[in-house]
């Protein structure tokens, strides 16, 4: 069994870099295209047919337009969507080689040497402490039957369970992204927790490894089965550079009887400069399923990058006295634009749902909760509460709560509460009377606000996030 | 500690404070009483470096120009400012605030931050000789603190600053008369010859307690009268008006 684990891990390992290295992608949209990337993922038939129906529907398929946040034209067909990773002769042969704007901001996040350098893109040789530590966690998960691995290698070794849920909670046909990171996916994260198992660690994407190149089109399938319990942290504190201005992702959970899944998320990609050139425009459908009873999904955010920021995890609850939670915090300084929010669907009877969401806006950004709360006829006695605040530093930016509320029956009940506040003068001469400067006061005061949020994270990851709260914003008091 | 000449200050193009003039040197405690509007919180917000005022004339402490200071350089360099309305902080822990601001002003003067732990220790013994609820220091700062609550939080934190000059804003005021000698108490027991008080209060009940070495009226922006502790029992039979 050990050898037989260790001989898995160098075939990726090596499999990886050796197959795909020289192999350059066709440039463009095409058929080519994306039997090119089934190709090189050695990917069976019903995946690329899969893919090509995608596509397929992609071609008299629109761009949503209806978000307030409005971008430039996009022109799918001069883009790669398939870039093998660096090799190590592209990369910064060392920190000094990297931009020290970021390093400083690594400092203030306290990331170790090693991981900067991770992060960084810096070339390091393949014997690196995470890469241990994630061979030690899979050892551990395979012992429970868990299973934690690249969507690309499930596909290959668990076919039955990714035919099963993979589109089941966001169809193919569901909207322009969507299905365009069905067609061209190239790879994300697969879990899968069996009956009655409670997954013994926070599983992260940091950990896997090879994670840093998958940033595009991600794709992660996310199943909980009856009676387990996962929590997924996706991202990272530190800033990510990445060079392709489009990232559409698709994320999809299944929580199956008595199941629950907690899905932490920090974005920190570019945000583009002092004035709004570059940045990530991150387009993402995030979306789970409910599906069993007494079942529950928990979505909480913290979004910080990023030019345009446009996603709504939401949770469709289909089980009876099932439970969705979305707690969110979206930062957005400078240029930097935000539609985000939740969709709580309910469907079955007893049905609960929570959103928490703190907007901030500073500098000339705007930042817009958009959410949809939606019971069902059927959805007898479901109760959803809904508080979104937002806090507006300076006079130069925007912040805009667009709530869509439908309630079918009449033994349900809906409560909805919003405040917008400006940052409070009083409370910022206050920490700066007890010795904090500007920023520190700031970053105070915002962390204050966000506090019901940031309570939801991990603890370690909790800390991390204070921290990039603060960095997010600062300059953004005068 | 504290000379002020000829200080001159408007707001919105409106002059508050026309031609203050006051020194005050370590271990005193000065009292400064005077109607409302006279331009007693002006002084306490400019002496703690609030911004929007339009400054002219001599603000030196510790032989140093005020005017080149900032708010928080002179938190740390031990000016310490109880506010008369202290604000709320929604999501801000009473201690863990209460730390940072600590081990900024201890940063500052080149010594130990403290761990949490022996932080801890010091708020307890703090909060307890000022009969204060040690769940207070676990609640959202001033959130939902009773008028009295937040004073004692104020003389609470100007205990563990230690600061060396002490602004009092109208500190007595909304307090019953046992948060009042509990809030005294405070004061008095942190007085020694090296750290200076200004107390600014409306009333003279506070200095029945506090005993002031020097007492100055203030009215239009200017100290009309000096004296002693008597002078704050004169008011009280004449009222401002009965001074000139």
């Amino acid at each position: 069994m050990k050898n037989q684990n260790i001989n898995y891990n160098q075939d990726y390992k090596y499999g990886f870099t050796t197959d795909i290295e020289n192999i350059k992608a066709p440039k463009g949209l095409s058929e080519k295209t994306i039997k090119f990337i089934s190709k090189v993922k050695k990917e069976p038939k019903w995946m690329l047919e899969w893919r090509l129906k995608a596509f397929n529907r992609l071609k008299v398929s629109k761009e949503p337009n209806w978000q307030k946040p409005k971008f430039p034209k996009i022109d799918y067909q001069d883009l790669y969507y398939y870039s093998a990773p660096k090799s190590m002769k592209d990369k910064p042969k060392s920190l000094d080689e990297v931009d020290p704007k970021l390093i400083e901001t690594y400092n203030k996040l306290g990331i170790p040497l090693n991981e900067q350098k991770k992060l960084s893109g810096v070339a390091v040789d393949a014997v690196f402490d995470s890469v241990s530590v994630a061979t030690t966690f899979k050892d551990e998960l395979t012992k429970k039957g868990i299973i934690f691995c690249p969507i690309s290698e499930a596909i290959q070794k668990h076919p039955d369970l990714v035919k099963k849920y993979l589109g089941s909670v966001i169809p193919i046909s569901d909207h322009y992204f969507a299905t365009l990171n069905s067609a061209v996916f190239t790879d994300g994260s697969f879990v899968y927790i069996p009956p009655n198992t409670r997954c013994p660690m926070e599983l992260s994407t940091y950990f896997r490894i090879n994670a840093s190149e998958t940033g595009q089109f991600e794709r992660t399938l996310i199943i909980a089965d009856k009676g387990s319990y996962v929590s997924y942290l996706e991202g990272c504190t530190a800033p990510m550079r990445d060079e392709n201005q489009l990232h559409a992702a698709n994320v999809e959970l299944i929580a199956l009887d008595d199941a629950e899944i907690k899905y932490s998320t920090v974005q920190n990609w570019y945000p583009g400069d002092k004035n709004g050139v570059g940045g990530i425009y991150n387009f993402v459908t995030k979306r789970g399923a409910c599906r069993g009873k007494n079942s529950k999904i928990s979505w909480t955010q913290v979004e910080t990058g990023s030019a345009i920021t446009w996603k709504y995890p939401s949770c469709i609850l289909q089980g009876d006295n099932s439970i969705g939670e979305f707690y969110s915090i979206a930062i957005t300084n400078n240029y930097q634009k935000a539609d985000t929010g939740t969709k709580m669907i309910h469907l079955g009877k007893n049905t609960k749902s929570k959103i928490i969401s703190k907007g901030i806006s500073a500098g000339k950004a705007d930042n817009t909760y958009r959410g949809l709360v939606d019971i069902g006829r059927k959805a007898l006695n479901s109760r959803n509460y809904t508080q979104c605040d937002s806090l507006l530093m300076g006079n130069k930016c925007g912040a805009h709560t667009v709530p869509y509320i439908r309630n079918k029956n009449s033994s349900s009940t809906i409560e909805h509460e919003a405040t917008t506040s400006k940052i409070n003068e009083d409370q910022l001469f206050y920490c700066n009377q007890r010795g904090l400067n500007q920023e520190e006061a700031v970053s105070l005061i915002v962390n204050g606000f966000c506090k019901e949020v940031l309570q939801q994270l991990p603890m370690e990851f909790a800390v991390e996030a204070q921290k990039l709260v603060g960095i997010s914003l600062e300059g953004s008091v005068g | 500690m504290l000379e002020i000449k000829n200080l001159n200050a408007s707001i919105n193009n409106k002059e508050i404070l026309k031609g203050l003039n006051i020194s005050i040197k370590p271990g005193e405690l000065h009292a400064i009483m005077g109607p409302n509007g006279s331009g007693k919180s002006t002084l306490a917000n400019i002496l703690s470096g609030k911004e929007g005022y339009k400054i002219s004339g001599e603000l030196m402490y510790q032989g140093k120009n005020l005017n080149e200071i900032s708010i928080d350089e002179r938190a740390q360099k031990g000016i310490f400012l109880a506010f008369q309305y202290p604000t709320e902080i929604p999501g801000v822990n009473t201690s863990n605030f209460l730390r940072t601001s600590l081990n900024k002003v201890r940063k500052a003067q080149g010594k130990k931050e403290l761990d949490a732990l022996s932080f801890l220790k010091i708020v307890k013994e703090k909060s307890n000789e000022l009969g204060m609820d040690e769940k207070m220091l676990s609640r959202q700062l001033n959130v939902g603190f009773s008028g009295g609550e937040k004073k004692k939080n104020e003389i609470l934190q100007m205990k563990i600053l230690d600061p060396n000059l002490v602004i009092l804003d109208e500190t007595d005021s909304g307090l019953d008369i046992d948060a009042l000698k509990i809030v005294a108490d405070g004061v008095n027991s942190s007085r020694n010859n090296e750290k200076s008080f200004l107390v600014i209060t409306h009333y003279q009940r506070l200095l029945n307690f506090i005993k002031p070495d020097f007492v100055h009226v203030l009215s239009d922006g200017k100290i009309i009268k000096s004296g002693t502790k008597e002078l704050a029992m004169e008011l009280e039979k004449t009222g401002y008006k009965g001074i000139n």
